[in-house]
């Protein structure tokens, strides 16, 4: 069984992560995954996936391996130090009321 | 933190609708429930292009031809997103291919009946593309990230299938005599195995309870089926057709109209293998993937090779 899963997993095209710029002027943002053997067919394939009602203008392939997360079960210490400093949004300076713009 | 921190946390989660992502801790029931639950219906996406394709070479004009196979590209589409987002649980998508192709996994039953006449495509995007429409709306707003986003990009390509089926519909149904007894005859043929497309009852369906805690089912089998049913009759009344079944009758008390009784035998019997199609949509996907071998291989080894000869290039 290990054996026959190792074989079928290692016939496997690699996986492919999908970013698309919907329109310029955009980031391209995640759009999915999809399996193939190379970066041209990778690229192909998501216009086909994808693409279909021009839901893009430019796309990006980045095979999955190379992607590396941040660990949601440390997210409490990975954003904390974001946390207490309030003074870096514009809501935290009082303005006199005569100030109209800014 | 001890296990049961854990999941307490997930259920907190749950609980405000917090979505869960693929690198978040879930509990083991949860992750099988969505792989069975995600691979099925990416399965029945794919193979559900079987049906519909054997009409396309058929289509009686040019427009429809076009239609129909643009139909058909999305189903592909769709299986592709669902494989994708089942992957992310943590089997292999070969492993998936694996469970079709043995008979371990299953796909809905409604593509295990055959497409007989034109008229059948009328009818499979009128009522099988509805009846799914139904289904996948509420999984927009379902627990788990990438079946949820996965849902959004299917829920919105699904309506023009719904449109396409009814407009087929239509045509025929203000055409000639013929023309309207073949729309007849596919409604007729289409229609109970439409409603069984929503499951047992939800007597007979005793894992509904867990699924809508988990917010991985948003209603009940009978909800959805009752609501199928209300939407169809008035549309029924549009085409002119008569509904195949005699016991239809709006129900003043309930606000919904009743229908006959299903004959679950029949559903089980095509669940178990024995529809009239079964076996052949079977060994179809099972030829496209043996035959399709040789490709696969091709461009591995395509890949391969230039991935080698550039890297001969740069170290000149
Ligand atoms: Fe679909
Ligand atoms: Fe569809």
């Amino acid at each position: 069984m290990t054996n026959d899963k190792m074989n079928i997993t290692k016939n496997e095209w690699p996986l492919w992560e999908v970013f698309i710029r919907s329109k310029a002027g955009l980031d391209h943002k995640h759009a999915g995954s999809l399996h193939a053997a190379d970066e041209q067919m990778a690229i192909e394939n998501a216009r086909d996936v994808y693409t279909r009602r021009m839901e893009g203008v430019s796309i990006w392939v980045v095979e999955s391996k190379y992607i590396h997360a941040s660990d949601p079960g440390e997210s409490a210490s990975l954003y904390d130090p974001a946390n207490d400093k309030i003074y870096r949004h514009p809501t935290f300076y009082e303005l006199p009321d005569e100030v109209k713009y800014m | 933190m001890p296990v049961h921190s854990f999941q307490e946390h997930f259920d907190s989660l749950i609980d405000r609708e917090i979505t869960i992502e693929p690198k978040d801790w879930m509990p083991d029931d949860y992750r099988k429930t969505l792989i069975r639950q995600i691979s099925q219906h990416a399965h029945s996406e794919i193979v559900g292009m079987l049906p519909e394709g054997n009409w396309i070479t058929r289509a009686p004009s040019l427009r429809r031809k076009a239609v129909l196979l643009a139909k058909v590209q999305d189903e592909a589409g769709h299986g592709l997103y669902l494989y994708s987002a089942a992957e992310t649980l943590g089997i292999t998508r070969d492993e998936m291919y694996n469970q079709l192709h043995t008979g371990k996994a299953k796909y809905s039953s409604i593509f295990n009946y055959p497409t007989l006449t034109w008229a059948d495509m009328g009818a499979i995007g009128w009522l099988v593309d509805g009846a799914a429409i139904m289904n996948q709306v509420p999984l927009c707003r379902t627990s788990y990230g990438p079946y949820a986003r996965a849902m959004v990009r299917v829920c919105k390509e699904e309506s023009f299938h719904q449109r396409q089926g009814f407009e087929i519909m239509l045509t025929l149904a203000k055409g000639t005599e013929i023309q309207k007894k073949m729309a007849q005859d596919a409604f007729n043929r289409w229609w109970w195995p439409s409603i069984m497309m929503f499951g047992p009852t939800d007597a007979e369906s005793p894992n509904t309870e867990q699924s809508v805690r988990w917010r991985i089912k948003r209603f009940t089998n009978d909800e959805l089926r009752q609501k199928f049913v209300d939407v169809t009759v008035e549309q029924t009344k549009v085409l002119g057709l008569e509904m195949p079944d005699k016991d239809i009758k709006w129900n003043e008390e309930r606000g919904h109209y009743d229908f006959g009784p299903i004959n679950w035998d029949e559903f089980w019997n095509v669940v178990k293998g024995n529809g009239p199609c079964n076996k052949q949509r079977l060994d179809a996907r099972k030829n496209a993937w043996d035959n399709g071998k040789w490709v696969r291989d091709a461009a591995m080894a395509h890949a391969a090779k230039r991935k080698a000869r550039e890297g001969g290039v740069k170290a000149a």
